[in-house]
């Protein structure tokens, strides 16, 4: 029984929480270290790395933070989700420590053949590169011990309700838990599918597979991966804004709805990858990247709403009725669980999801596609939004889990601003300089002979923000790590409260349930974003219509 | 007389994790991969010059 939250807590699934969460925290911090050193290579006026080592460490930093640190970390989630919150055992240890050490093996295998130079294919590893056979079938072990993870995921779920360990509907977060699982099998078939075969190539089994074919398969698992993160990171938000502020979802059905739409729907981004292709048809695009995707986009817009209108909603239930915004001085921002998840969500929202739409849509795709303007949308979905999401709940889950609370707190404070700041500032640079028309995955732009002293100056800016994020993320390892050695024992008490606003005097809780224009700060953010949105969107057709002048 | 409360039809749809399962991998399979694939092994290969 767990001291802070009375719940029971399955001792086999902490253990695996713990393995999977350190896990991730070192592939983080490598893939960190990685990150640093490539923001530093692209800074033109830097340009640190040599050209082989830039390739080596973008595979290499591709790989830990979107694959390894993302997938460690989400298995810690599931087998949270589908435990302590249900009152339920974890299905089976030997299936959780034969998914451990397969992911661990295949983590372990790819990086040493990528630093050992044997694998500089970046991380999509298009055909007809080629890389170690070692690099594939380390990647082959990750995905397969992942799925058997999520395997152990659903046993539970599926022992949990016919034990009757809980009654009635999922928790929301393990709802999002089970989207994000679903999503995850589609991920990780697509995986197994497109590596076996690279595999047996390398090996000089088989014939080459066609590159095409590749490109559309492998996106099934590089994009959809990425979907994985959004549907945890969004069940992460709910989950963090009941702990921090008591927040609830404003209506159940519609927050399980738009899980729903993620689950059907949001796995088809990965089309816009192809959008340049020529192997597949406009029909295939446009269906995949526009209609079917808006639904998924509604999905996000939807959360984007009901995580901030709960909060509110909560905070004037406590008397922070003050104005339209006045509830919004009186929230936790020094608690860094809630400055992570609410920066994850603006970061998310405004920046990824704003600009993910513009990107996806394939008129628009065409001034942007390979260039810099692409790692700028997808640093703030992935780093900004999941990232941030994942290191505010560390700040619960390591003094609940290890039983030690957190050291330098006022460090820790911090650190999410620090780190938000950083990604942002990282964003912006990619971006700008990208519509100024800079490749990604470039190693050197003066050759070319063609961007002036703006595009340098955005790269620069690039380069700032990335020597911010990589602080905020090293003060991060270094409390999660100094926290397991040195954090005082919390030994049955509860764990030291990060701050929580307290209710008011005369103040009611749901008392508020049944008024629907309780959320009017929320309404006015939701209408600026869509003011934001259409700007954008708008300004990017009108670049593209500058691409074909008409005179 | 049963005393159950009725459930939404919906709500159940929400409460079956292994409908949403198998619909999670048949759309995207089928929207994405299946219809992906097939363009794919429909286009002829060019002709060089």
């Amino acid at each position: 029984m767990c001291g802070t939250t009375g719940l029971s807590v399955c001792l086999d699934a902490q253990r695996f929480i713990k393995l999977n969460a350190v896990c991730g925290i070192v592939f983080l911090l490598l893939g960190g270290v990685a990150a640093l050193l490539l923001a530093l290579t692209r800074w033109q006026t830097v340009h640190l790395l040599p050209v082989d080592w830039f390739y080596r460490l973008l595979t290499f930093h591709g790989i830990n933070m979107l694959i390894l640190w993302i997938l460690f970390f989400e298995v810690a989630i599931l087998t949270f989700t589908c435990t302590t919150p249900l009152n339920a055992r974890l299905f089976s240890r030997k299936i959780a420590w034969a998914s451990f050490g397969m992911m661990l093996t295949g983590a372990v295998m790819v990086d040493y053949i990528i630093l050992a130079g044997q694998a500089d294919v970046m991380m999509t590893s298009y055909l007809p590169l080629l890389a170690h056979p070692l690099f594939y079938l380390g990647i082959i072990l990750v995905a397969v011990g992942t799925l058997i993870g999520v395997f152990n995921f659903f046993a539970t779920l599926y022992v949990a309700k016919r034990d009757r360990a809980y009654e009635g509907s999922l928790p929301i977060v393990t709802f999002g838990a089970l989207a994000a699982a679903i999503i995850a099998v589609v991920t990780l078939l697509h995986g197994a599918v497109v590596m076996i075969p690279t595999f047996t190539y390398a090996m000089g089994w088989t014939a080459q597979p066609d590159p095409a074919w590749y490109r559309l398969i492998w996106w099934g698992l590089g994009h959809q991966s990425q979907q994985v993160n959004v549907c945890a990171m969004v069940a992460v938000w709910y989950l963090l804004s009941h702990i921090t502020v008591g927040a609830r979802p404003i209506n159940e059905a519609v927050c399980r709805t738009a899980f729903v739409l993620y689950v059907l729907f949001i796995n088809l981004a990965s089309a816009h990858h192809l959008l340049v292709d020529p192997g597949v048809g406009a029909a295939w695009k446009i269906w995949n990247t526009s209609y079917a995707m808006y639904l998924a986009v509604l999905a996000s817009m939807v959360h984007g709403f009901t995580v901030p209108a709960g909060v509110e909603l909560a905070m004037r239930e406590k008397g922070y009725t003050r104005g339209i915004f006045g509830w919004v001085t009186a929230l936790p921002w020094k608690n860094p669980a809630f400055s992570g998840t609410a920066l994850s969500l603006v970061i998310f929202g405004f920046l990824g999801g704003i600009t993910g739409v513009t990107l996806g849509t394939q008129q628009i795709n065409i001034i942007a596609h390979n260039t810099l303007r692409i790692p700028g949308h997808f640093h703030v979905t992935v780093v900004g939004g999941t990232t941030l999401a994942f290191m505010a709940l560390a700040y619960y889950v390591i003094p609940l889990i290890f039983q030690r609370d957190f050291i330098c707190r006022g460090v820790a404070r911090v650190q999410p601003w620090l780190f938000g700041f950083g990604i942002v500032l990282l964003a912006f640079g990619m971006s700008f300089a990208g519509t100024m028309g800079v490749p990604r995955r470039s190693w050197d732009i003066d050759a070319q002979g063609v961007y002036g002293p703006a595009a340098h100056l955005w790269l620069g800016v690039l380069g700032i923000g990335g020597i911010l994020a990589f602080t905020g993320l090293l003060l991060f390892a270094l409390l999660c790590v100094g926290t397991l050695f040195f954090g005082p024992k919390i030994e049955g008490r509860a764990m030291a409260d990060w701050g929580t606003p307290p209710a008011l005097a005369g103040s009611q809780p749901g008392s508020l349930a049944n008024d629907h224009y309780a959320t009017k700060g929320t309404i006015v953010l939701t209408l600026t974003f869509l003011a934001c949105f259409a700007v954008y969107y708008f300004a990017n057709w009108k670049a593209l219509a500058d691409v074909w002048p008409v005179r | 007389m049963n005393n159950e409360p009725k459930i939404h039809p919906w709500q159940k749809v929400l409460d079956n994790p292994w409908l949403l399962l198998v619909l999670g991998v048949l759309i995207p399979i089928l929207s994405y991969t299946a219809w992906g694939w097939v363009e794919l092994l429909l286009t002829k290969p060019a002709l060089l010059p």
